[in-house]
């Protein structure tokens, strides 16, 4: 095991030598301690390890992270996981907003609270919350799933493409484009593999609802175009 | 960017620590506001006197002799203990606004930052750091304060343009964000009698809570009027003799933490403001919601 402590190295040299992990080390499981809400935690790690962060992170942890498993023992600041691509980050306390922004691929896994514009912009990342999520979230989504145990805010889903929205518990507002859309089998074959990979267990995959594009955004109505 | 911090203290015990505690979190947060720094600063009060924080380009010359003036101008004793660019003036409550018309006569120059039964506000350019040590804000007791560092957007880097904003007794308001409606807003609030010291947009929204206090409203009250008539983005942090209170705009992209524990509440712009704090591995910390006052009173 590695530790680093971020009271006596410097983000820096943290994360310097993650990128720095040559194929084949010995040195897959990292640990950092005294984060104190720094910002850029295990940013951009492209190699196959575990990082255990003991404590709340700042601004982007996880970022742009490839192959690794990141888990936060604590709370995340705006971006964890933002533009991930592939690995998995686990938050044991809540996210702040953006969580998983512009995400191409992984899996982020929130077990507390995620706060407004989750998965905003999202391109094939899948995202679970345990608990709630704020406004805007999914907004102008493009693929990948958003699992949501508990409610979701105002705007869910506006302006969406073809990222899959479910939502377990109520939805305060839907987006512009974003409806309600039957589960189908393929559906709920597709929400159990991504609870099971989130470890959430005594959750059915029929308590969901689905949400998603009604498509009438994506291409120039000419009806309108009196008004440009 | 900006970094807003701000302390509540529930339990008296504390007092002693609160500058030391606010300072810290006040420098943590220099890499969101490097520009400039202030503190607003809720202190005991007797009851009787009221303090006024004015402040100078030239000390020196402007506080020399003042207390003696000042004391033969209004007719009662005052006192005066300067701290660096700034003063603090106590005087009998009775004679409070005889003192603030006094200085226009005996040194214009001088600025009124702020003025209560309890408050005292102290605020320049420079480093968070070089402005606690400059006001050795580390050794300042109290009951509540709020902390402020600037990346200033609206308007210059000047000691008047940084936070915190009193326009009001014992009232103060930081703001991280900008408000896009405050030019008609202080043209509102200039007919209404108000009246500005800087074209920042920050001071017109801690003047437009003054007015709707002034007009009876609790601020609770102030703040829910607020989010329909202020346009921009802001988190607010106000605090008022005995009160602390956070509110954000409906869109809330600017950061915002709260913590609570048995002994304090506490804001921070981001968790690193509040990482050191005592008992905050225990405390109840959360995000603030939008378009929704929170008030803390003692």
């Amino acid at each position: 095991m590695q530790t680093v402590d971020l009271s006596k190295s410097t983000l820096r040299e943290l994360n310097h030598a993650l990128h720095h992990i040559k194929d084949g080390s010995n040195e897959t499981a990292w640990e950092v301690i005294n984060p104190k809400g720094s910002h850029s935690v295990a940013v951009g790690v492209d190699a196959p390890v575990t990082v255990d962060v003991h404590g709340s992170v700042g601004y982007y942890c996880g970022g742009m992270n490839s192959e690794a498993t990141i888990t936060v023992h604590g709370s995340a600041g705006p971006g964890v996981g933002e533009n991930m691509m592939s690995g998995a980050i686990f938050v044991k306390g809540d996210a702040s907003q953006y969580a998983g922004a512009t995400g191409r691929g992984g899996l982020l896994v929130i077990e507390g609270n995620a706060s407004s514009r989750c998965g905003i912009s999202m391109k094939g990342i899948n995202i679970v919350v345990h608990g709630n999520i704020g406004h805007m979230s999914a907004f102008m989504a493009q693929s990948g799933n958003l699992v949501v145990l508990g409610d979701a805010g105002d705007a869910l889903g506006d302006s969406i493409y073809e990222a899959k929205l479910f939502v377990r518990g109520k939805v305060k507002s839907l987006g512009a484009d974003c409806v309600k859309k039957k589960m189908h089998p393929k559906h709920i074959e597709r929400l159990q593999k991504l609870l099971d990979a989130a470890g959430v267990k005594d959750v059915k995959p029929e308590e969901f609802t689905r949400y998603g594009s009604a498509r009438t955004l994506y291409n120039f109505n000419i009806d309108n175009a009196d008004a440009y | 960017m900006c970094g807003i911090v701000g302390l509540f203290l529930k339990d008296k015990s504390m007092e002693p620590q609160l500058g030391a505690l606010l300072s810290e979190m006040l420098v943590s947060m220099t890499d969101r506001g490097p520009d400039s720094a202030g503190i607003a600063i809720y202190g005991a009060s007797d009851g009787k006197h009221s303090k006024i924080t004015i402040q100078s380009a030239a000390p020196d010359n402007d506080f020399a002799g003042l207390e003696k003036e000042l004391s033969d101008k209004i007719g009662v004793t005052v006192s005066l203990l300067a701290k660096s660019t700034h003063a603090v003036i106590e005087v009998p409550s009775a004679k409070l606004e005889a003192a603030r018309a006094a200085f226009a006569e005996l040194r214009p120059n001088v600025r009124i930052m702020g003025a209560g039964d309890a408050i005292e506000i102290y605020k320049e350019v420079g480093l968070p750091a070089d402005v606690v040590e400059r006001f050795a804000l580390a050794k300042m007791t109290g009951t509540h304060g709020i902390g402020h560092t600037r990346m200033a957007t609206e308007s210059a880097v000047t000691t008047l343009g940084a936070h915190p904003f009193s326009t009001g007794p014992d009232e103060c308001l930081v703001h991280n964000g900008s408000l896009s409606n405050h030019n008609n807003l202080r043209r509102e609030l200039k007919r209404d009698g108000m009246t500005f010291e800087t074209e920042n947009d920050t001071e017109v929204a801690a003047a437009y809570l003054s007015n709707k206090m002034a007009h009876g409203m609790n601020l609770g009250q102030a703040l829910e009027a607020g989010l329909s008539d202020l346009d921009g983005f802001f988190t607010f942090v106000v605090g008022t003799k005995d009160g602390f209170g956070v509110v954000r705009d409906p869109i809330a992209c600017k950061p915002a933490v709260l913590a609570e524990t048995d002994r304090y509440v506490a804001f921070g712009s981001e968790y690193r403001a509040l990482a050191n704090l005592p008992g905050i591995e225990d405390a109840k910390i959360w995000e603030p919601e939008p378009s929704k006052v929170y008030f803390w009173e003692h």
